[in-house]
């Protein structure tokens, strides 16, 4: 193991095998989950009776259901009473970058990273010199005029309460799978977005813009809300690696697209992938679906090249007529990450349409899959399906697997679906050798246009740095 | 500038090239030809470095120095070119994203700065316009879709843009009609200068009327059997390559 790989390892893992205990002060709750912890939570964060009784309520749920076993992924099961589910303690805080890991530093700058994006990635505290707060503050003015909210899910329960009970688990339920239902019981913080009746918003939407609000959590919850003929641009995550010390990760993103609104969200997930042994390494168990109204469109698009393992498909749920869905993903597994990754397409309004391009790279041992359900229900007369799922493969060891699923319940719905599986030809790489890439370069540049549908659907900047991502979480496959 | 001496290469244990010897000098231009089987694209894999060949024994110097431990990406930092007989796709990488990296990778490694955008678009507007290629060739995907013409030209186009101190030329002119030939022939006329050399490997002559050379070599059984200059290749295309079998048993 290379020092980096310790170093994170060190980070991701030691507080859960020793929880907070030997640190405890009175902002930090004991390991373990039980009805008196919901309600420690709910009380510490301020929170009005109505949200400390869902949290129970979902609790409750949980309890009586089973983590789930059917996706292609194998790991030990966390145990969800040695886990801290509120803490307040602050990490240790670094006073420069020289007392960063310089493995770490030397990624920020193969990405491109700016020296304050930098620090503030990897804890450094910082001053008052940076730019990015006076453009957050411009940002912030520039919402507000449009009537635009965009806060912390804590912010949004004491200051927007009927839009947060309103919407709240409406589009994903508290029943709706394991996971989804302990991070309604237990979500600490997460972003909200409201965006009003025929607004564009200006700007694409980003966490980095709330900065110290910024560090994302165990148990996030998201919920952003497109009024009527709004349109929205959201991104999450970003290319640079996190460390984090929290080994389980259960998400939850709603998403309401109200008619003729559109929502573009767009993810970079890097959380730490575990060392090349197989050691260590996020658990990433996400829930993000979203709804869309008449003639609405919402488009996901991921690159996940992160976590140990991932569990994650973000879906759409076509209810109003002539609405449009779309699912562009990448995902990357390299040494022994498993990820089971995909969507589901569900058309339940009539002329409703949806593309699905799922492309997956693995490498070393990993295992790839993808998972998805295009279901077309009676009432969806004309709707539309395209799914193009492609593997590649990079050396004998690991695996790609698809897994698609198919209901059609309506004669007049059309669906195509095209599938194939390719290896990196040496033909290629000596051909790219040839004109001067070294194999590393050679590699990257044809995963990259492998890639290419998904990555020309993300913002330019990000799109940029998720190639450089690619590139860098293939390091060390060839040869 | 290039040497070969005395190169013996197998693959899967099955001898290919049996004693090559070769030199060639700043301002040449050699043709290679030769029955199929012959060892001739054995011979421009060998030279580029594919790992494919093991080298029983002898030397490939480059300016004097010996490459035989160069991967290939540094050959080409060298100045080394290989106009592929079969190029292969890499779909959704444009053309001009490719040479743009590939003359880049190749300018980091002298030590050079990476060229702009604009000087870059400039310089391959130019040599378009010399192998009479459409704008509309640099957005497409590397080599997807493209004719056997298309390829051989786009080959030809790389090279103008690398400015490679020695090309070889491997079976160029075969899947090219007659207008395509002359269009790639003055390409690479127009490329020739006393600061480069080329190396073409043919099956026939008619790609030396419009590319004279200044030696022609006959390859069989991995051994160079016969050099001269032009009047040979005239010579081949006339009575073929029985006669040299026949000298050669």
């Amino acid at each position: 193991m290379s020092d980096n790989d310790k170093i994170i390892d060190e980070v991701t893992s030691s507080d859960y095998k020793y929880g907070f205990s030997t640190q405890l002060d009175s902002d930090t709750l004991k390991p373990g989950l039980s009805e008196d912890v919901i309600k420690q939570i709910s009380l510490k964060k301020n929170e009005p009776q109505w949200m400390t009784d869902w949290r129970l309520d979902a609790y409750q749920i949980w309890k009586e259901m089973d983590e789930p076993e059917w996706a292609n992924v194998n790991y030990s099961k966390p145990d969800f009473q040695k886990i801290s589910y509120y803490s307040a303690v602050k990490k240790k805080q670094i006073d420069s970058l020289d007392e960063v890991d310089p493995e770490l530093l030397k990624t920020f700058e193969k990405l491109g990273i700016s020296l304050d994006e930098q620090k503030r990635l990897s804890g450094v505290a910082m001053d008052i010199v940076i730019d990015s707060v006076s453009v957050a503050t411009t940002f912030k003015k520039t919402l507000k005029e449009k009537g635009i909210i965009f806060c912390s899910m804590s912010e949004a329960i004491q200051e927007y309460p009927e839009l947060v009970k309103k919407y709240l688990g409406t589009v994903v339920p508290k029943s709706d799978n394991y996971y989804a239902a302990l991070n309604s019981a237990v979500f600490t913080d997460g972003s909200f977005c409201y965006i009003p009746k025929d607004v564009r918003c200006p700007m694409e939407l980003s966490t980095y813009f709330r900065i110290n609000e910024a560090g994302t959590g165990q148990f996030e919850r998201t919920l952003l809300i497109a009024d009527q003929g709004s349109y929205v641009s959201y991104l999450e995550g970003c290319t640079a690696p996190q460390r984090d010390e929290n080994q389980l990760h259960a998400a939850v993103v709603e998403l309401v697209a109200m008619d003729d609104s559109e929502i573009k969200y767009s993810t970079v997930q890097n959380w730490f992938p575990g060392d090349s042994t197989g050691k260590g390494g996020v658990f990433n168990f996400v829930t993000k679906r979203g709804v869309c109204e008449e003639r609405a469109k919402i488009s996901w698009t991921q690159v996940e090249t992160g976590s140990a393992v991932t569990w994650k498909y973000p879906s759409c749920i076509l209810k109003g007529d002539n609405s449009i869905g779309e699912f562009y993903s990448v995902a990357l597994t390299n040494n022994f990450q498993q990820a089971d990754t995909g969507t589901k397409m569900l058309h339940l309004g009539r002329n409703t349409k949806s593309t699905i391009i799922s492309k997956g790279i693995s490498a070393g041992h990993s295992h790839n899959s993808y998972r998805g359900l295009v279901r077309m229900g009676p009432r969806a007369k004309n709707a539309r399906n395209f799914s193009q799922c492609d593997s590649l493969l990079m050396g004998d060891k690991c695996g790609a697997h698809t897994f698609p699923y198919i209901e059609v319940k309506n004669p007049t719905a059309k669906m195509e679906h095209e599938a194939t599986t390719s290896k990196i030809g040496e033909d290629q790489i000596f051909y790219c050798q040839q004109r001067g890439l070294s194999p590393e370069a050679a590699i990257a540049l044809i995963v990259n246009g492998y890639c290419k549908d998904v990555l020309n659907q993300l913002p330019m900047e990000f799109a940029v740095e998720a190639q450089k991502l690619l590139a860098i979480s293939l390091e060390g496959s060839v040869g | 500038m290039l040497e070969i001496v005395n190169l013996h290469a197998s693959i899967d244990n099955k001898v290919i090239l049996n004693g090559i010897n070769l030199k060639i000098n700043l301002g040449e231009v050699h043709a290679i030809m030769g029955p199929n089987g012959s060892g001739k694209s054995t011979l421009s894999n060998v030279i580029a470095g594919h790992d494919g060949y093991d080298i029983i024994s002898g030397d490939i110097l480059f300016d004097g120095e010996s490459v035989l431990d160069f991967s290939p990406e540094k050959r080409a930092h060298l100045g080394l070119f290989l106009s592929f007989q079969y190029p292969v796709e890499i779909p959704g990488i444009t053309v001009s994203n490719f040479i743009r990296t590939a003359l880049n990778e190749i300018r980091k490694a002298k030590g050079e700065e990476p060229l702009g955008a604009s000087p870059m678009l400039k310089m391959m507007r130019e040599k378009m316009g010399v192998l009479e290629m459409d704008k509309g060739f640099l957005s497409r995907s590397l080599n997807e879709g493209f004719s056997g013409g298309e390829k051989k030209r786009n080959e030809i186009f790389q090279m103008a843009m690398l400015e490679p101190k020695m090309a070889i030329l491997d079976e160029t002119d075969s899947g090219l009609d007659i207008d395509a030939l002359r269009i790639v022939a003055n390409g690479v006329n127009s490329l020739r200068s006393n600061r480069n050399t080329f190396i073409i490997i043919t099956h026939y002559q008619r790609l030396l009327d419009y590319i004279v050379p200044d030696f022609v070599h006959v390859l069989f059984n991995g051994k160079i059997v016969k050099s001269g200059d032009k009047e040979l290749a005239i010579e081949l295309e006339k009575r073929g390559y029985d006669w040299i079998k026949k000298e050669q048993e």
